[in-house]
């Protein structure tokens, strides 16, 4: 079926007169570059928005109504910020480690800026499709914790040190529980690469699919993915009562920014990875033999049914951050190491012995 | 218990006490937000009667008031924020009477503990819930409380029940 808004037409035809004017090399080189330029600025945006709605939501949840000033309903307030940020003076620390001090935003912004180039925001929308795919996004969206570590050791300032030690030992828990929850998937869907994931989602979402230990996979990756974020009630790291800010205390105007924007991109990227990996990505919802109700929904563009996807479970994430009190250290680590972590060894191998015994809904119901 | 059945039945309380966190703050989503957005809202606020904000004689509409400049507020008032000068007249009858000359009130020096109000023998003052107070100096926060050539209310003469009726 022809869909008139999708962007594959777009890309396609941009694609064919390139290279119809110019050689190879410079028809690619072209496309790379506004792929580049497109994806920051599907980044910058993104964010934007992603500041707006948390701010409005999490005053929804505190009984207020949350920014209302600037623009109708608040909705340049985020805007406003950007420009404030950028105005602000990039301090310069004495006695702290000058290079590292200034790489380590980077550091933070390359790996979710890398993470955003595997990830599928609807049909043609994807930078890169890795055959190992799965395992492409969670080796590049670690190198983060990198960043973390860098700014907190360059700082020289006990607040970022210990920030940085205890997001360090949270990140590199949680992101096993991660990491497990995704292969317990990998294995139900045979394969790492993202579109044949979503492909292979079609008509029965892996959270379906596997049933029991699908929705305990998901459930596992959404909350060590939040973990991963340091947000909710796994901000230790940057607990403002006991470390002002944790490992970005020294950093401002720019610099600042890019933690910041890093924050709410990596709530954005664990959703989203969320979404392809078990809510079926960018397909709208299907179901086999209701061809009248499959066309219906197969109207809606593939990136809005990723967008509203994602905004589903980023809610859930705010909404579990504004519910629970912040953990303490050997709480977290407990909860990782004591009930995450055998859980899910167990559940991947249920996982394995379902797909081996033909138990997932697919095989039983004769799904293709 | 076993620590196998206490390791299950922690677990499981966990999650079960987290979704009632949860929820709550669902239900706290939708509540009606209360917030007052004040200067909008100016036309539709709704101050308490009772809150004090600022203190006035009320004056009729024949510009009479119904201070006797007694001096008991004065007196009564812990931080000295009522200043009343009074005058001497002779009435018309020869009598001596002494008549309210200014009211002074000093809003930047009260505590609206009401004292004055409550200990006013000829109810004369009250405090008013207008609370937009804000002034650029100090000297406006002095406020001279009765009107211009305002004066005291006289005493209805009740006329006389006739006698022997």
């Amino acid at each position: 079926m022809t869909q008139p808004l999708e962007f594959t037409h777009l890309t396609s035809w941009l694609d064919t007169t390139l290279r119809a004017a110019l050689p190879e090399f410079w028809a690619l080189l072209i496309e790379f570059v506004l792929v580049a330029v497109v994806l920051l600025a599907a980044y910058a945006v993104i964010a934007l928005i992603l500041i707006y709605a948390e701010r409005k939501i999490t005053a929804f949840f505190q009984a207020r109504y949350g920014p209302n000033r600037v623009g109708k309903w608040g909705l340049l307030q985020s805007l406003a910020d950007m420009i404030k940020i950028l105005l602000k003076e990039i301090v310069k620390i004495n006695r702290s480690d000058r290079f590292l001090f200034f790489a380590a935003p980077f550091f933070m912004i390359v790996a979710s800026m890398a993470t955003f180039g595997g990830i599928p925001f609807g049909k043609g929308l994807h930078a890169v499709d890795f055959n190992i795919g799965v395992l492409y996004v969670m080796a590049v969206s670690s190198v983060g914790i990198i960043g973390v570590l860098l700014a907190g050791w360059s700082s020289n300032n006990k607040y970022s040190m210990i920030g940085a030690m205890r997001s360090g030992a949270q990140f590199v828990s949680y992101e096993l529980s991660a990491g497990f929850a995704l292969m317990t998937i990998v294995v139900l869907a045979g394969t790492m690469q993202f579109s044949e994931l979503i492909e292979g989602q079609r008509f029965c979402w892996n959270i379906f699919n596997g049933h029991i230990s699908s929705i305990i996979a998901f459930v596992i990756y959404l909350i060590s993915g939040h973990a991963e974020t340091n947000r909710g009630p796994f901000d230790l790291p940057e607990a403002e009562s006991e470390l002002t800010a944790g490992y970005h205390t020294e950093y401002s105007g720019l610099q600042f920014g890019f933690y910041y924007l890093a924050e709410y991109l990596n709530m954005f990227i664990i959703a989203s990875i969320a979404t392809t990996v078990f809510l079926g990505g960018y397909l709208p919802i299907q179901v086999q033999g209701w061809d009248g109700f499959n066309g219906i929904m197969g109207l809606i563009p593939s990136y809005l049914w990723f967008f509203a996807k994602t905004a589903v479970l980023i809610f859930l994430s705010l909404w579990v951050r504004w519910s629970f009190p912040r953990l303490r250290i050997d709480q977290l680590l407990n909860l990782e190491w004591k009930y995450l972590l055998p859980i899910n060894l167990v559940n991947l191998l249920v996982m394995v012995i379902l797909v081996l015994t033909g138990l997932t809904l697919k095989d039983l119901f004769g799904i293709i | 218990m076993s620590s196998i059945a206490e390791y299950f039945s922690g677990l499981f309380t966990g999650i079960s006490s987290l979704m009632k966190g949860m929820s709550v703050t669902w239900k706290e989503l939708w509540t009606p937000k209360v917030t007052q957005q004040y200067p909008e809202n100016r036309k539709t606020l709704v101050i308490s009667d009772r809150f004090r904000a600022e203190l006035v004689m009320p004056h009729d509409e024949n510009n009479e008031h119904a201070c006797t400049s007694c001096g008991i507020c004065q007196l009564n008032c812990p931080n000295g924020t009522i200043n009343i000068t009074s005058e001497m007249i002779e009435t018309a009858d020869g009598k001596k009477k002494k008549i309210l000359g200014k009211y002074v009130w000093d809003l930047g020096m009260c505590t609206f503990c009401n004292l004055c109000v409550v200990t006013c023998p000829s109810d004369a003052i009250k405090f008013e819930n207008t609370f937009e107070n804000a002034v650029f100096t100090r000297s406006k926060l002095i406020q001279t409380l009765n009107k211009e050539g305002s004066k005291l209310r006289e005493k209805k003469k009740e006329p006389l029940a006739p006698k022997g009726e």
